[in-house]
């Protein structure tokens, strides 16, 4: 890696490209130029840092100071000032003071860096991710080497089962085991997948590695090839992640010409390529066996297993398949040792988990961190807490089919166990903040809606099992729940549980079980006094006009149903037989004078 | 297959079964009945139903018996209260999303969905809801497809894509929207179907049907001014008796020439007359084509869905195909020109209508180079099922009507058209006549096992003045894209070759009755029954050759002349061109030049 003393990072991610990332590289180039620093001084657009947020993003060393809200104004006084004068913008700064130290160097004393670990991330931010020889400053593919020169192929399976590495993606198989399953079928030919189907709403923690540190995934797949006897591998992306998939491109051309892809690798012998396949944007494509059948050409379903696909995979033959994120931990474990990783971590869940935080948390975003970590720490001193000093009410890990956990849960740690014993599951790293201004059965609704339209379609709890329960829930936030629908919503959603074919429609229920389990009273409420206490349920709103009124009639003009009444300058009416709960007055009243119940 | 036995637990009794069998399978063979939908014993594994499930002591959820292997030591239950719970919540979820026009359904008391939601026991509904709602595709000629009665078992697929290997239907959209349909949503008539109908034998409930003429049929029975005039194919009087709930293998031959002439009809005729027919002049051209007057090997063209799939798949083989006509159109043709001529009656005036196995041959009577004289040949088909249910509705009592004789001068056949009905039969018949043909001599040994049975792909051989002929025979068009893979590599290796488009042959036909409470579409035992009552009929016959049966001699005396004659030619004989399938262009027209766009 060519060392500057000028480093200009900026975060090209979706989020931030949204922020104008280009427009801004654009400007700075310019800058520079006038401030005769073009050569002098590096920029770097690095995939997403993460910290979206606070985006636009942008590091600049000397110094690694993380810049946020960054606009294309502000870069004439961030070249004068911090690259001229070498003093911080202070009102560009995240936190108060700078940071320092490699990659905790760099993002170690901001609150949102600090308190994570970032193994599976570590490169992410700190090197161009479409520059190889960047990867390999930073010890990139030395672990290859070591296993390549020094390493039996079951030393490696070995090693990763020590290491107690389980499958990121979700189900949290025990990765070493899964590879010594596939070593072990005596078919000559194996193959290896990299999922990278990420469909959960809300989360980016596979297209953020990719993005980000390209290199780091391939060179887990490629140890994983050596340790299983593979000579070809997929990676199964979504059509929906371009960045994503350019540079994987790149980096896999970038490999391959480097001699670490391909035939005779590093001149041990060992051969083994990569494709890429891209997915369609179907969510059971993230299920092993659909994503295989979706590789194959057919359409993305599921199929019962046994057999699995370490016995009969892609094209029926062996199959190796582990999420992005298991694949980045690999070079760690070899590099490191997996009496190092093991050491992170809780007694059955070893080393870190990436999150995606969204909903109502100041600091959304990808966060890493050690299993063990409990959802507070998360939340409140990574996350920061709830905006505007609302109440929180839950947290939804692992996705559309993961639960809800209410407050009394906060400080559960981490691990796919734990998770699990409280009713929710690790899944891919979704985690949903949900505050006092939610309501919980609109939220599992939500979900459940999603989870319906993806499902295949083929087995039937899943398809029309989850029809039937997404019916209830939307006659209950509608006001039209009945006695019984509770308790017909368990019964439906314990049978899918237990009956669907795939993990998608198994899991499916469990936002609904959760809430239920954890929030019944809001149920009873919606069923039995026709009241959502979030005032979310537009059904279940009244809105009434109050001694606060003016009469200025503003209410009425908009009303598009002419249900208010008033003469001017007195109080008005609303009559609640036309009034179609839309809001407008509520929105429309300068006063205060509507309240919503 | 792994002969080893292991002990596995159900319901906490230990039982020994084969190792390398799923649940169901050892399950079924020590007393135990899994309740079961989307199951299929020659269709793959789908799971997707989620009707058999039972409890693994050990797994977090229930597990797909239809799909699960068995292991040493594993404890199964099958009759918990939660497992029924389930399973009847399961069976409910389908219900609350199926028609429920039970009544006035066509499978109505003889549907796999209504039978299980009675076992069941589903009294009550708990879930109703919103339901599907598609338009019924009455596009196609022969099969009809009603996504509303579909509850996406997934059984046509299988059955379209694995046995038939055409792939015509397949899985649309997500969630409650899933649906089967063909590509692009097509209309069946313009979808690369084949008609063969397998889809409809295979369907559990309604949402595949044959299209329905026996309105139609029923009102031109009572029109003074025309002559009706019946043909009734070989493998319908083995398999009509089912639907009258006989035992398969019977045949009811000559109660349903009765039971049709009681119906309205001046004259019923037998589809067996013109499968001699057809062997008089399929023998003549395979010898023609031996003496090298075309291409070998030949190739049979007798099946409807064969022609389609022909044209569509394997339009390279269009020469080796037989042009001559299939029995039903060689009838047909026969009826309104030397049957017309013969009772003096305008063509115009008679209504040709065919009792068919088969749905595929809807699809063939429509076909329009198969016109004679500027008139339709056939002019309704009419498959066993629509039969048996015209018969019923007529109030003809079917097991105790009074045998009778088919009409002649198109009634009278012989053993060889007899088995015309079974996979093989066409090449036993051929060889019967094609031998004595060429060789002037008799053939002793006519029953050829060979090509009997319901072995995929059969092979056999026979000496002719010297030259062995090799033939072979498939049924259910994957087994035929199998063969004629093997003839294509080797060119040489066949000099004449069967294709049926179902398994089985005619008597697994797409029209065919509807399994029974107790046995399962297709199964094989019932289809070698069928087969059996055809093989039986033969043996029973003294004419067993088709060349001796006097009124084919008669026929080709007053009329033909004689075998590949022009007057043969013109009424007997058709021709095939290639079509593919909506979407699909072959590799050898990708090559060429795209036209210049007219509009530049």
């Amino acid at each position: 890696m060519p060392v500057s003393k000028y480093v200009i990072t900026l975060c090209d991610g979706p989020s931030c490209m949204q922020k104008r990332s280009k427009q801004v590289k654009d400007v700075i180039k310019v800058e520079l130029e006038k401030a005769g620093l073009a050569d002098k001084v590096r920029v770097i657009t690095s995939g997403c840092l993460g910290m979206c947020a606070k985006g636009l993003i942008m590091i600049v060393n000397p110094g690694y100071v993380i810049y946020g809200n960054v606009t294309e104004k502000d870069i004439p006084e961030i070249v004068e000032k911090h690259l001229l004068k070498k003093k911080p913008v202070a009102r560009l700064l995240i936190e108060e003071d700078h940071l320092y130290n490699r990659f905790y160097r760099v993002f170690g004393d901001v609150n949102f860096f600090g308190k994570q670990m970032r193994i599976a991330l570590r490169n992410c931010g700190i090197m161009d991710p479409e520059n190889v020889d960047e990867y390999l400053a930073l010890r990139g593919y030395e672990a290859l080497a070591k296993v390549l020169t020094s390493m039996k192929p079951a030393e490696v399976a070995a090693e990763v089962k020590k290491a107690g590495l389980r499958g990121r993606g979700g189900a949290g198989f025990p990765t070493g085991l899964k590879w010594e399953f596939t070593a072990r079928e005596k078919d000559p030919v194996k193959y290896l997948i990299c999922n990278a189907d990420e469909g959960d709403p809300g989360a980016f923690m596979d297209r953020s590695m990719i993005e980000g540190d390209p290199h780091t995934v391939i060179e887990g797949m490629i140890i994983g090839a050596y340790a299983i006897g593979a000579k070809e591998g997929f990676v199964y992306i979504r059509a929906e992640y371009p960045l994503a998939v350019k540079r994987l491109e790149k980096a896999l051309a970038d490999a391959k010409r480097e001699g670490f892809l391909g035939d005779n690798i590093l001149g041990s012998g060992f051969s083994f390529d990569i494709e890429i396949r891209l997915g369609a944007g179907a969510f059971v494509c993230g299920e092993e066996t659909a994503l295989i059948h979706s590789i194959e050409g057919s359409r993305g379903m599921p199929r019962p297993r046994p057999p699995f696909p370490a016995q009969s995979g892609l094209f029926g033959k062996p199959t190796v398949i582990n999420n992005v994120e298991t694949w980045a931990n690999i070079p760690v474990i070899i590099l490191d040792g997996a009496d190092w990783f093991s050491s992170i971590g809780t007694e059955k869940s070893k080393g870190t988990k990436v999150f995606a935080l969204a909903g109502k948390i100041k600091n959304t975003g990808l966060v890493e961190v050690p299993m063990g970590t409990t959802l507070r720490q998360i939340i409140y001193d990574i996350g920061g807490g709830i905006p505007n000093d609302k109440k929180f009410k839950a947290v939804q890990t692992g996705g559309p089919s993961g639960g809800c956990l209410p407050e009394k849960y906060l400080d559960t740690q981490i691990d796919y166990d734990s998770l699990a014993a409280a009713g929710s599951i690790m899944g891919s790293g979704g985690m949903i903040v949900i505050d006092e201004d939610s309501c919980m059965v609109n939220m599992a609704k939500f979900f459940l809606q999603f989870t319906q339209d993806e499902s295949c379609g083929k087995c039937t709890p899943c398809r029309e099992g989850t029809k039937r329960m997404l019916e209830i829930l939307t006659r209950i936030t509608e006001g039209k729940g009945v006695d019984g629908d509770i308790e017909k919503l368990e019964r439906l959603g314990n049978m899918i549980k237990k009956s669907s074919l795939c993990g998608l429609g198994q899991s499916a229920p469990n936002p609904v079980l959760s809430t239920i389990k954890n929030f019944r009273v809001e149920y009873e409420e919606h069923i039995a006094a026709k009241k959502c206490r979030a005032g979310v349920c537009e059904g279940l709103v009244t809105y009434e006009i109050n001694a606060k009124c003016v009469g200025c009639g503003a209410c009425k003009r908009v009303c598009p149903t002419a249900a208010i009444a008033g003469s001017p300058k007195t109080v008005h009416v609303i009559d609640q037989a036309k009034c179609i709960k839309c809001g407008m007055c509520f929105k429309t009243c300068k006063f205060s004078a509507i309240t919503k119940k | 297959m792994d002969k080893k036995m292991i002990t596995i637990y159900i319901d906490d009794k230990p039982y020994q079964v084969a190792a390398g069998q799923t649940v169901m399978q050892a399950a079924d063979k020590v007393g135990f009945r899994i309740p079961r939908l989307c199951y299929h014993p020659k269709l793959s594994i789908e799971g997707a139903c989620r009707v058999c499930i039972v409890e693994l002591e050990g797994a977090r959820n229930f597990i797909a018996s239809c799909a699960y292997p068995v292991a040493d030591g594993m404890k199964i239950r099958t009759n918990t209260p939660e497992l029924r719970s389930a399973r009847r919540d399961i069976v409910e979820l389908i219900l609350d999303n199926h028609p429920m026009d039970c009544h006035t359904c066509e499978r109505d008391s003889n549907c796999e969905l209504q039978r299980l939601a009675y076992s069941m026991g589903i009294r009550k509904r708990h879930f109703e809801g919103e339901m599907k709602h598609y338009e019924k595709d009455v596009s196609g000629v022969a099969v009809i497809r009603d996504p509303n009665k579909c509850i996406l078992c997934g059984r046509c697929v299988r059955m379209c894509s694995e046995i038939q290997k055409t792939s015509v239907l397949g899985y649309a959209h997500r969630g409650f929207k899933t649906v089967v349909m063909p590509a692009y949503n097509m209309p069946f008539r313009d979808s690369s179907c084949t008609a063969c109908g397998q889809c409809i034998n295979v369907c559990p409930t309604a949402a595949f049907l044959e299209k329905d003429y026996t309105q139609e049929l029923f009102k031109k029975l009572n029109d003074k001014s025309i002559l009706k005039v019946a043909q009734c194919a070989p493998s319908v009087r083995a398999a009509i008796g089912e639907a009258f709930n006989i035992e398969p293998g019977r045949t009811m031959e000559k109660q349903l020439a009765a039971a049709i002439r009681r119906l309205g009809f001046d004259y019923v005729f037998d589809t067996q007359f013109s499968a001699d027919l057809t062997i008089m002049e399929e023998a003549n051209e395979f010898l023609e084509r031996l003496q090298g007057k075309g291409k070998l090997p030949m190739i049979t063209s007798c099946s409807s869905a064969w022609m389609k799939c022909l044209e569509q798949y394997h339009p390279d083989l269009i020469d080796h195909i037989s042009t001559c006509k299939s029995p039903m159109s060689m009838q047909s043709a026969m009826v309104k020109t030397y049957f017309a001529d013969k009772i003096k009656r305008d063509p115009k005036e008679i209504l040709s209508v065919a009792f068919m196995c088969c749905t595929a041959k809807k699809y063939e009577a429509a076909r329009p180079e198969l016109e004679v004289n500027g008139m339709r040949a056939t002019d309704l088909v009419i498959t066993t099922r629509e039969l048996a249910w015209m018969i019923k509705s007529a109030g003809i009592d079917f097991l105790a009507i009074k045998g009778e004789e088919f009409d002649h001068p198109l009634g009278l056949s012989s053993g060889a058209g007899t088995i015309f009905g079974t996979t093989g039969g066409v090449m036993e018949a051929a060889i019967r006549t094609a031998y004595e043909l060429a060789t002037g001599e008799t053939l002793l040994d006519i029953e050829i096992g060979a090509v009997r049975g319901l072995q995929g792909i059969k092979e056999g051989k026979v000496v002719m003045d010297g030259k062995e002929i090799r033939v072979a025979v498939a049924h259910g068009l994957g087994n035929a894209a199998e063969l004629l893979d093997i003839a294509r590599k080797d060119p040489n290796r066949y000099h004449f070759i069967e294709i049926m488009g179902c398994p089985g042959g005619c008597v697994g036909g797409g029209g065919q009755p509807y399994a029974n409470s107790n046995s399962i579409p297709l199964d094989e035992e019932c289809l070698m029954k069928r087969a059996e009552a055809l093989y039986t009929l033969d043996r029973n016959k003294t004419i067993r050759r088709s060349h001796e049966n006097p009124d084919i001699q008669r026929l080709y005396k007053e009329f033909l002349g004689r075998p590949g004659s022009p007057a043969s030619h013109k009424l007997l004989h058709t021709h095939y061109k290639q079509h593919f399938p909506v979407g699909i262009i072959p590799e050898s027209l990708k090559q060429q030049k795209p036209a210049e766009p007219a509009n530049k």
